[in-house]
């Protein structure tokens, strides 16, 4: 598994996802934005952080640079992508994603640990997470509340593209277990070909005990 | 060619920052001001001679960057 982690200015979850990666023996190399090729891979992280300052809209102007046309490429050729957080907003304004990441419900910034449900572990990404895996991974952002029109949000439903929704402890997918006010408590979501999946919690901070917990560990072994 | 450019959210997005931004309008005691949205204002040239073409490469802009068409609406009026 070869894997590229693509560096926008203002990305900086980037070297935490490139030590994740690694530690799981994923041959990875960064890529800098502007680059117009991308090296022979397997899968691109698009990484947390700040591209561009969110200026506009979190992930607009990150969407519209030189590397995302080979992303894009990558992703309708089947290859995997993978966004978490910002990266997430980035795949939503490029369009590989449905949706979009409005403002926190309460407008504030929330950076807390929170309780996922793995919905769907029939994909890459999840494959060897148990259905229905309560994870607990931390979050860390002030957009993203997800937002989809009806016939999305159906579509979503009915392809099972649902793959994490933030619930409690034990399990229960709630009002009061839903921190941004998303649909449906939605954390992360794939596109229909399951070769996408976008997600605001941060798996790669979440891989060591010494971070605080491992919970974050089956996405990355699942797509060894 | 000028044009401004407003964007605003659709009626069916929620509206978080025009809410407090109202709530704060009815502590200042003007309580008959409702329904505050907020939105971006853009103003940008365009050096084409020709009306529709100059209005196209702003369409296009929205479209592209501009808004999110997702949850956004725009809208462009030629100033000069």
């Amino acid at each position: 598994m070869k894997a590229s982690v693509i560096v926008f200015p203002g990305s900086n979850c980037d070297r935490d996802v490139q030590v994740a990666l690694k530690k799981f023996q994923i041959d990875t190399t960064m890529v800098w934005h502007q680059e117009t090729t991308l090296p022979k891979t397997d899968l691109v992280v698009l990484p947390g952080g700040f591209s561009y300052g969110d200026y506009l809209r979190c992930g607009s102007m990150a969407s519209k640079s030189k590397v995302m046309n080979e992303v894009i490429k990558h992703a309708e050729d089947g290859g995997y992508v993978f966004g978490i957080c910002n990266g997430f907003q980035i795949l939503t304004e490029s369009g590989l994603l449905p949706g979009a990441l409005l403002r926190n419900n309460k407008l504030k910034f929330i950076c807390k640990n929170v309780f996922i449900k793995t919905t769907n572990n029939q994909t890459a990404f999840t494959k060897k997470i148990s259905e229905n895996k309560i994870l607990s991974i931390p979050i860390a952002h002030n957009e993203g509340n997800y937002f989809a029109s009806k016939e999305e949000i159906q579509s979503l439903k009915d392809n099972n593209q649902i793959i994490f929704q933030y619930c409690d402890e034990e399990g229960n997918i709630s009002g009061e277990s839903n921190p941004n006010g998303s649909f449906l408590n939605i954390a992360g979501i794939s596109n229909q070909n399951k070769n996408v999946l976008g997600m605001m919690p941060h798996p790669e901070r979440s891989i060591d005990q010494l971070l605080g917990g491992v919970d974050g560990q089956g996405i990355f072994q699942s797509l060894l | 060619m000028k044009f401004e450019i407003f964007v605003t959210l659709k009626k069916e997005v929620l509206d978080p920052q025009g809410k407090a931004v109202e709530g704060a309008i009815q502590n200042l005691g003007l309580s008959s001001i409702s329904n505050i949205r907020q939105g971006k204002y853009f103003t940008l040239e365009v050096n084409e001679a020709e009306e529709s073409k100059a209005t196209q490469q702003a369409e296009e802009a929205c479209k592209k960057l501009l808004a999110n068409l997702t949850i956004e609406e725009y809208s462009i009026k030629k100033l000069s």
